[in-house]
């Protein structure tokens, strides 16, 4: 059964049209790399699939259910990472963490945050504000939060590596691994060679006029 | 319940954080409302003659310079579009989110309220009458207000805008608000005003979080 | 039932429709509008105690009827729009939006100019009066809100849920200000006399409302073209048009 799958999907920003009549479907275990020169659409086409806006035409299905249908299940099994990173620079680490995952229904002990940001080669960092932390030290706070949602099914990741360190980028891509091996859906762009030992499946977007 | 709660948290924490920017808005209206007697005299009897009016148009315009810090940040670092990412009801954290901007940035200006009367030689029965109105009223500002702050998030210079789209629509409650107070000073009953104001408030209350729910979700690009 | 109404989700469709029918609007708009101004200012009996001045209340009247009904249909439109998601609808509502905002200026100002005859000044604040210039407020803030956004998707849906907010307030602000204005001024109320109008002069203010509701109309029709040329500019239909009335003009 499909993880996520869309039908006739046409997207428009701003009157221009992105993309028409889009098929294509997401299975467990299976990673669908989104590609496509700037301005075609990719970080469009990856916010409708997480129901953040409206498809012009077209519909996503979420476990072959309709996720306007679904809204709350298909968001318990979500995790999606944009462009924008998603936590307070007022905020520690550590509690923009607590934050996130109160609200995602995560229970989780501070110790966890703590070991996981330890992996993450944050030691020493993750009580002060983030504010203090350099772009790629924010970044791989905000990217702890796939440790975290255990029950997740599907991972929606809008370039994931920009700013990260080579380090950052393998730890990234092995928990990506390690999430597809035991049955997850991945859907990702990135500007970067993906360098992942992992089949893949593409998908590119033409940047129409 | 919790991720309710842990949302009321954070953002009464961040405000304390933020407490500088917090300090503009009441700074403003004190300001504001000490203009006037500079500029029409110090009489008492044409102070408590204005005194209603210019307290409660000098509250409308503070709170909607603080209306904009609602949404801001959480919109402009992608908070806000987790949040409609998680299990927690939009509507819900939206109503909750402006009881805490309703705590930490309007809730002071009432607190300096006794000052502002004192300023423009409201008697007491003023005062009363002032500050039932403001405690009924004010969250109705908040409420109204957070639809268009939730309209305006995304946009570069939504500060006049907002200012241009509330007007018109809190302009019953400064009606119904100044009467209350101008009854009070002629030692006359003021139920009805309250009542009104009571009614659209809890009119706001059950509709705005759904509204501010929307115009948040029309905001995302 | 409302199914011969789908077609008009469509710009196209739409566009060909307001082709069809604004000679329609227009001359038939024009020519009533013509009759009843004049009418109203040359033919129609004097007023016994308001004497030649009166006569305003032709182009007053119309227009702050339709300044009201204008403001209904956009929010009605912002409606239709918002809840079954047409962009059709919200094309309407935002071509509507000036056309209100100008017929309560008008107002204002034949209302103000109706006062310097009746209270001897330009301005008055009595509650019909206050009550436009607050709908003109409202105008303003749905067209200066739909302004401010870059995509004209976005626009449309936040000057709907604005025009809908204003259109629930709409009547507890006229009730507020008729309230205030009695607690603050009583006397200047102004007066209409519409049931106890005698016929003679009903008519062609009957008339002249509707002229300028088909004028309204007119215009309305024009924008709303206009404004679906602008959205799908890069639509092969668009262009196919555009390029048949450059090949009749060069024919010519």
């Amino acid at each position: 059964m499909s993880v996520i799958s869309v039908a006739n999907l046409s997207v428009v920003k701003r009157d221009r049209l992105l993309f028409e009549n889009l098929n294509f479907a997401v299975e467990q275990g299976s990673l669908l790399y989104v590609k496509g020169q700037n301005g075609a659409g990719k970080t469009s086409m990856l916010r409708v699939l997480a129901g953040l806006i409206e498809a012009d035409a077209g519909e996503v299905y979420f476990t072959l259910q309709n996720i306007k249908d679904c809204r709350e299940h298909y968001h318990q099994h979500l995790v999606y990472f944009g462009h924008k990173l998603g936590i307070n620079s007022s905020l520690s680490a550590v509690e923009n963490l607590q934050y996130w995952c109160q609200q995602h229904e995560v229970v989780i002990s501070v110790d966890t945050i703590f070991y996981t940001l330890a992996q993450l080669n944050l030691v020493g960092l993750e009580d002060i504000p983030v504010a203090n932390l350099s772009a790629g030290q924010q970044r791989r706070v905000a990217l702890a939060r796939f440790w975290f949602k255990h029950n997740a099914k599907l991972w929606i990741l809008d370039e994931p590596f920009t700013a990260l360190d080579t380090q950052g980028i393998e730890l990234i891509t092995k928990q990506i691994t390690t999430f597809l091996s035991g049955g997850g859906a991945v859907v990702m762009t990135s500007h970067q060679a993906l360098c992942i030992d992992y089949p893949t499946d593409e998908l590119t977007l033409e940047y129409r006029i | 319940m919790t991720a309710l709660m842990a949302i009321l948290k954070r953002d009464l924490a961040l405000a304390y954080r933020q407490r500088a920017e917090l300090m503009q808005p009441m700074l403003f209206f004190v300001l504001v409302i000490s203009l006037f007697p500079l500029a029409v005299g110090p009489e008492p009897k044409t102070l408590q003659l204005i005194g209603p009016g210019v307290i409660w148009v000098a509250a409308i315009l503070s709170s909607l310079l603080g209306l904009e810090r609602l949404f801001r940040d959480d919109f402009q670092d992608g908070s806000l579009e987790q949040l409609m990412l998680s299990s927690t009801s939009l509507p819900a954290a939206a109503l909750v989110k402006v009881l805490a901007h309703w705590l930490t940035s309007i809730l002071p200006l009432i607190v300096l309220s006794p000052l502002l009367a004192l300023f423009l030689h409201l008697s007491e029965p003023m005062y009363w009458a002032l500050l039932k109105t403001l405690l009924l009223g004010t969250p109705l500002l908040s409420l109204i207000g957070a639809i268009a702050v939730g309209l305006t998030v995304g946009l570069n210079r939504g500060g006049v805008l907002l200012a241009l789209l509330l007007l018109p629509v809190f302009i019953p409650l400064l009606i119904f608000a100044t009467s209350a107070v101008g009854s009070a000073s002629m030692q006359l009953q003021y139920h009805a005003q309250l009542a009104i104001i009571g009614a659209m408030f809890l009119f706001s209350l059950a509709l705005a979080p759904f509204a501010i729910a929307y115009a948040l979700r029309v905001s995302q690009t | 039932m409302w199914k011969w109404l789908h077609p008009y989700a469509k710009t196209e469709r739409t566009y060909h429709l307001c082709q069809r029918l604004l000679p329609w609007f227009s001359l038939l708009g024009l020519a009533v509008i013509i009759l009843a101004t004049v009418w109203g200012l040359a033919f129609a009996p004097t007023d016994y105690q308001q004497s030649e001045a009166y006569r305003i209340i032709y182009v007053h009247v119309p227009s702050a009827v339709l300044s009201k009904s204008l403001y209904s249909a956009m929010a009605i439109a912002a409606f239709i729009g918002l809840v079954w998601q047409v962009k059709t609808s919200f094309m309407a509502m935002i071509a509507l939006a000036p056309i209100g905002a100008t017929v309560t200026f008008v107002s204002l100002i034949t209302g103000a100019a109706w006062g310097k005859p009746m209270w001897g000044t330009w301005w008055e604040w009595d509650a019909r009066l206050t009550s436009q210039l607050i709908l003109l407020f409202l105008f303003l803030g749905v067209i200066s809100l739909y302004k401010a956004f870059e995509d004209k998707q976005q626009a449309g849906k936040a000057a709907g849920v604005m025009a809908i907010v204003g259109v629930i307030n709409l009547p507890i602000i006229h009730y507020s200000v008729q309230w205030w204005n009695t607690l603050h001024q009583g006397a200047t109320l102004m007066k209409l006399g519409k049931p106890s109008m005698p016929p003679e002069m009903l008519w062609p203010l009957l008339l002249s409302i509707l002229g300028w509701a088909l004028v309204s109309g007119a215009i309305f029709l024009l924008r709303m073209q206009n404004e679906i040329l602008q959205r799908d500019i890069r639509r092969p239909w668009v262009v196919a048009l555009a390029n048949k009335s450059l090949a009749l003009n060069k024919g010519k």
